[in-house]
């Protein structure tokens, strides 16, 4: 198991080299460069912009450029963005970062809280009433564009009702300690719910058939014919063994969810990296792009890392050659 | 997408057959899907879109790309039943014609895509050894991406998004997943006797793979292509609502839902917003649905229903 473990870890390493070169690629398959981008002062004479170019390093060949980028991002920098004059990459993503990592652990939280729960009660009682609003409900979640869901709640909520705010994460600064944390949650209700509706409405399945699968294994039935209680039997051996794959599941969610909340946050004008990518997609602001890109697919690769090396530690059935 | 598994249509015909009049797996996944209601209702459903897409010009004499600054934003009427969007274009002719696009672009997105998942797994799944872990490899980044943020920095780097372009975008940045399907099921049959059998009395490559794998993976085929015609449709509508996909005046349900981006629209014309919404649950559900009975179809142990 160690030994997969140090193999899945040494494929890692590659494979993120691989992504930060295909990114820069990208990046440099990009018509222009900063420069070209502006409209150029022709009082100004071309060999300041040449100077400039230089100056960036430009004007060096392109595997010198790729090795001079991917040094300084293993320190840390990301460069200048080029449509907040004089912001670094870094403290741009880092001020919206954070929102979407509470946007999205929320959407986690309200998956986990409705999914399982329903997921395991249509597992043990199929074909119920529950179950068929469970399969309608799982039918809708995955059918529905999530922004135009988005619109839907906004229209409803937001406008009609006045429930909850359509857009922001907070409604005042000057807010501290426990309001400030109720208006968070407050402002992340309507994005919430819309980034976790697809996954709400496959993780119910997921659930639902994992435990029907444990279910209906003979070690359940042995458990039954020993006169193991029906909440024991669910608990100490269906649950643990139909949650296996599901804790996996989690570690692929990653990227589902943060593609996911691009075009959420765009719904909601919610100010995190998926409208900072979007804003930054349409100004040709590179260097964000970039590093955006970078961002999400490290995120990714660590996340499908973790839920293999997860699988490996948790399920001692696999084996690994 | 990925629960099937590649004995779901083979054998099939061989249990039954002797026992009763002979038919063959392909007429028994048509009875299973026949009976399957759901199924059935999404065909009817999914034949009613295609035909208003189809016969536009009959249902409604409004261009859908004709603006007029004189009539913007008016409520339903009689002459406008959907009334006016913010450039003054009829919204219902935008919804029979948008159903034209966002069907076109789901169509042939699924089969760009189906064609390159096909080529890239079964190279993949035949050949094994060192092309598949290439190939796998390859397909390793492209999931480490998210599809969207992928698909997003490309058009960045275009000046201008045509329909065409568009489907090549989606396609070459969504093969993998499909792909990993054909390779699983192209693995687990190059494992199997008859295949064996086939090379020692020498059938080439080629035929193999066609007379003998192909057919054998066609129902995880097929359902995974109906499965991603609905996901390219939600798809299209997604970028085009954030103004990256189809341009306008180009009418596509997504392009009609960007409309409401804006709060007047959202607040005061939900006439304008939700129908093109609607539309694209409408058409997903349906395409599900047939993909669900399709699944149900091709898999012999699937009886309970």
């Amino acid at each position: 198991m160690y030994q997969y473990i140090i193999r899945r870890f040494l494929i890692f390493i590659p494979m993120l080299i691989a992504l930060s070169i295909i990114v820069f690629g990208l990046a440099k398959a990009a018509p222009g460069d900063p420069f070209s981008g502006k409209i150029l002062d022709p009082e100004v004479g071309m060999e300041v912009y040449e100077k400039q170019r230089a100056e960036l390093g430009l004007d060096k060949p392109v595997p010198v450029q790729y090795v001079r980028w991917a040094s300084k991002i293993a320190q840390g920098s990301f460069g200048e963005s080029i449509t907040y004059k004089g912001r670094s990459v870094e403290s741009l993503i880092k001020e919206r970062f954070l929102n979407t990592v509470y946007l999205g652990l929320f959407a986690l939280f309200i998956t986990l809280i409705v999914a399982l729960p329903i997921g395991i009660y249509s597992a043990r009682r199929p074909y119920s009433l529950i179950d068929y609003g469970t399969t309608t409900f799982g039918f809708f979640g995955l059918a529905v564009p999530n922004f135009f869901f988005g619109l839907v709640v906004i229209y409803l909520f937001s406008i009609k009702l006045g429930w909850f705010p359509a857009q922001g994460t907070i409604s005042s600064t000057k807010l501290t300690g426990i309001a400030e944390f109720k208006d968070r949650i407050h402002h992340l209700v309507l994005p919430g719910l819309t980034l976790g509706l697809a996954s709400t409405a496959s993780y119910m399945r997921y659930m639902r058939s994992e435990v029907m699968d444990v279910l209906g294994s003979d070690f359940i039935r042995t458990a039954k014919a020993k006169g193991m209680s029906a909440n024991n039997v669910l608990y100490k051996h269906t649950l643990r063994n139909a949650m296996i794959p599901i804790i996996t599941l989690l570690g692929m969610e990653l990227g589902p969810l943060l593609g996911g909340a691009i075009i959420t946050e765009q719904v909601f004008n919610f100010p995190g990296i998926g409208t900072l990518f979007i804003g930054s997609v349409i100004n040709r602001d590179y260097p964000v792009v970039m590093a955006i890109t970078l961002l999400l697919g490290v995120a990714i690769l660590v996340g499908n890392l973790l839920a293999d090396i997860f699988y490996s530690v948790v399920d001692p059935r696999i084996r690994y050659d | 997408m990925q629960t099937l598994n590649e004995q779901d249509i083979n054998a099939d015909g061989h249990v039954n057959g002797s026992m009763r009049k002979h038919r063959s797996p392909f007429q028994l996944s048509l009875r299973r899907f026949l009976k399957n209601k759901l199924a059935i209702v999404g065909m009817i459903v999914f034949f009613i879109i295609v035909a208003s897409a189809v016969f536009a010009p009959l249902l409604t004499e409004h261009d859908p790309k004709a603006h007029n600054l004189l009539k913007v934003e008016q409520k339903p009427s009689s002459e406008h039943i959907l009334g006016t969007d913010s450039s003054g274009r009829d919204n219902f002719a935008r919804l029979l014609y948008g159903a034209r696009v966002s069907l076109t672009i789901g169509i042939s997105t699924m089969v760009f895509t189906v064609f390159l998942g096909l080529v890239f797994g079964t190279l993949s799944g035949y050949y094994g050894g060192k092309v598949d872990s290439i190939i796998m490899r390859i397909t390793d980044l492209f999931l480490a991406l998210p599809f969207l943020v992928l698909a997003l920095t490309i058009i960045a780097l275009l000046k201008k998004v045509t329909v065409g372009l568009f489907v090549v975008i989606i396609a070459v940045t969504s093969w993998p997943t499909l792909s990993r399907i054909i390779r699983g099921t192209f693995l687990s049959l190059r494992e199997q006797e008859f295949v064996l059998g086939a090379r020692v009395i020498g059938a080439s490559d080629f035929r193999i793979i066609f007379r003998h794998f192909l057919p054998n993976a066609i129902g995880p085929i097929i359902v995974n292509a109906t499965l991603l015609m609905a996901a390219m449709i939600i798809v299209e509508s997604g970028l085009s609502f954030i103004g990256m996909g189809i341009p306008q005046p180009t009418p596509t349900w997504g392009n009609m839902i960007s409309e409401a981006q804006g709060l007047r629209i959202l607040r005061y014309h939900p006439e304008a917003w939700i129908p093109p919404g609607l539309a694209i649950l409408l058409t997903v559900l349906s395409i599900n649905f047939i993909g669900d009975g399709l699944r149900d179809a091709f898999d012999p142990k699937s009886d309970r229903r």
